[in-house]
């Protein structure tokens, strides 16, 4: 079963290079704009072996990682302290619900003024992005502790850290692993977008630059690199969330079936 | 009557302290970068005008809901056919994964190759960046339809249009939702940013113009206009889910009440 699926899922992606293969070549597509999917083998060849390619891959996975970090552990801190303070929750909820939806994006002129194009401007729309992701799950979480549990906690004689470390914790946790999984697919959207729009260093800019000098397939082969990227970045999250969550029954459960 | 007061109190208090903090803080600032709120506050009707709103805001809202209703069309349709044949999404899957993993924005030079820098490429930057999340989460929600129900359907014989529109959107619903409002939020990014590459009005080209010219107290108010647009976006996203996906919620919070 699993093995058939492979084998489908192979073909589809054969079946899709093929078409971009063809489509330009049968003259479709201008090829101008968009090259057969050979030409950009070729070029993102090219790309793999100059060194600046690897530098700004680097770059880009630096605000990338350092972004999520800030955000995750500041999301993670920040929820825990609202939901178990009392009154906290209540009292910030208004304001939570304001500032979420204001889209990071707004944010760029400041950023652009205050840092310039410097990896700061990048952290700075990553981290205002990805930091609501985990803070939403995070409240989520906690709101899901099982009040059986937490009495039982609190009849047991455990310290506020206790419970935070035995019962809230583990509750949260896999809400958590979410919202670190979607706030690191955020991450990358946003730091691609800080590069290409302010030209800090990094993929996004590279992909600018090849944008602005008319080099097409360059410019594919990077969009390219970057989907690989955002791909290994979901894979690698829902991985670790597996791994982090071995215990849980969402994935007990997985296994068995 | 007084849980309600609490409750009001509780919801205005932090705002009021934040605004007063930074109408405070500011109000002596001779940063050119953190003007004060008050100069804010006052440049913002005056930036606003009528005028440019018709031809600012109003283009840009006009881009993003074309994009996103065409997104969502397209999401739930091809999604559909997807989640319902099993083959189809094998097929498919990895090369959906591949695209919805490319970061939106760099589309943004992509398609500008296609469709020049007029309103046909912000439509389709909106659109191809937002029909990723409708269309996987549809998928998703198709695939779980409750196997019993869908015994049921098809042992009375409901089949068709009649079998999408009563068993499968429905149950699809929660997870199609779930994937609108990401998509929401990846929309208004995907506005801004394609306004900001090329564009000669809408909200993201203006706010950008006025960095560029320096006038930092009118850039404060663009940012402060855009955040209230996708804070309004939100609320009223929250008010079409709530209608349409009423029996849904009511339905969780019975099943919360009685375990």
């Amino acid at each position: 079963m699993r093995g058939t699926n492979a084998a489908l899922g192979v073909a589809g992606l054969a079946g899709f290079l093929a078409l971009a293969e063809a489509v330009p070549r049968l003259g479709l597509v201008d090829d101008d704009y968009l090259p057969p999917a050979g030409r950009i083998a070729v070029a993102l060849g090219d790309e793999a072996a100059d060194p600046a390619f690897w530098t700004a891959l680097g770059d880009t996975l630096t605000g990338w990682a350092l972004g999520l970090a800030l955000a995750s552990g500041a999301g993670i801190v920040l929820g825990v302290v609202l939901s178990v303070v009392p009154y906290l929750r209540q009292a910030t909820a208004s304001t939570v619900e304001f500032l979420r939806p204001i889209p990071s994006v707004a944010l760029i002129p400041l950023a652009v003024l205050l840092y310039g194009s410097e990896l700061r401007s990048v952290l700075l729309l990553v981290v205002y992005a990805s930091f609501w992701q985990v803070l939403i799950q995070v409240l989520y979480g906690v709101q899901d502790v099982d009040p059986v549990a937490e009495e039982t906690a609190r009849s047991y004689g455990l310290g506020p850290w206790a419970r935070i470390r035995y019962v809230l914790w583990p509750t949260a946790l896999p809400y958590v692993m979410t919202g670190v999984r979607l706030a690191a697919a955020v991450a990358l959207i946003l730091a691609v977008t800080a590069e290409l729009v302010i030209g800090a260093p990094g993929l996004g800019q590279r992909i600018g630059v090849a944008q602005t000098s008319q080099a097409v397939p360059e410019m594919y082969a990077l969009i390219v690199v970057t989907g690989l990227l955002g791909l290994v970045i979901n894979v690698g999250a829902r991985a670790v969330e597996r791994r982090a969550l071995a215990w849980h029954q969402s994935v007990r459960g997985e296994v068995t079936v | 009557m007084r849980r309600v007061l609490l409750r009001l109190v509780l919801a205005c208090a932090l705002p009021a302290v934040l605004v007063t903090v930074w109408w405070v803080a500011s109000a002596g600032s001779t940063d050119v970068y953190w003007p004060p709120l008050r100069t804010i506050l006052t440049a913002f009707p005056d930036v606003w005008t009528a005028d440019r709103l018709r031809g600012d805001v109003l283009p840009s809202v006009w881009r993003l809901a074309a994009g996103y209703a065409l997104a969502a069309v397209a999401g739930v349709a091809l999604g559909t056919l997807i989640g319902s044949h099993r083959r189809v999404r094998a097929v498919c899957e990895p090369v959906l994964e591949f695209l919805r993993a490319i970061p939106p924005p760099v589309l943004v030079p992509v398609i500008m190759l296609f469709a020049g820098i007029g309103d046909t490429m912000k439509v389709a930057v909106i659109a191809s960046g937002c029909v990723w999340p409708v269309l996987l989460n549809t998928v998703e929600g198709v695939r779980a339809v409750d196997p019993v129900m869908a015994e049921t359907a098809r042992s009375y014989g409901i089949s068709g249009a009649a079998r999408l529109r009563s068993l499968v959107l429905p149950s699809a619903g929660p997870q199609i939702f779930a994937g609108l409002r990401q998509a929401l939020s990846i929309g208004i990014i995907l506005m801004v940013i394609s306004e900001m590459f090329a564009a000669s009005n809408g909200l993201g080209f203006t706010i950008v113009q006025f960095q560029r010219g320096f006038a930092i107290p009118d850039m404060w108010t663009g940012i402060l206009l855009l955040g209230t647009l996708g804070v309004v976006l939100s609320l009223v996203f929250r008010l079409v889910e709530r209608r349409v996906l009423g029996w849904y919620h009511g339905l969780r919070a019975s099943a919360r009440r009685s375990p």
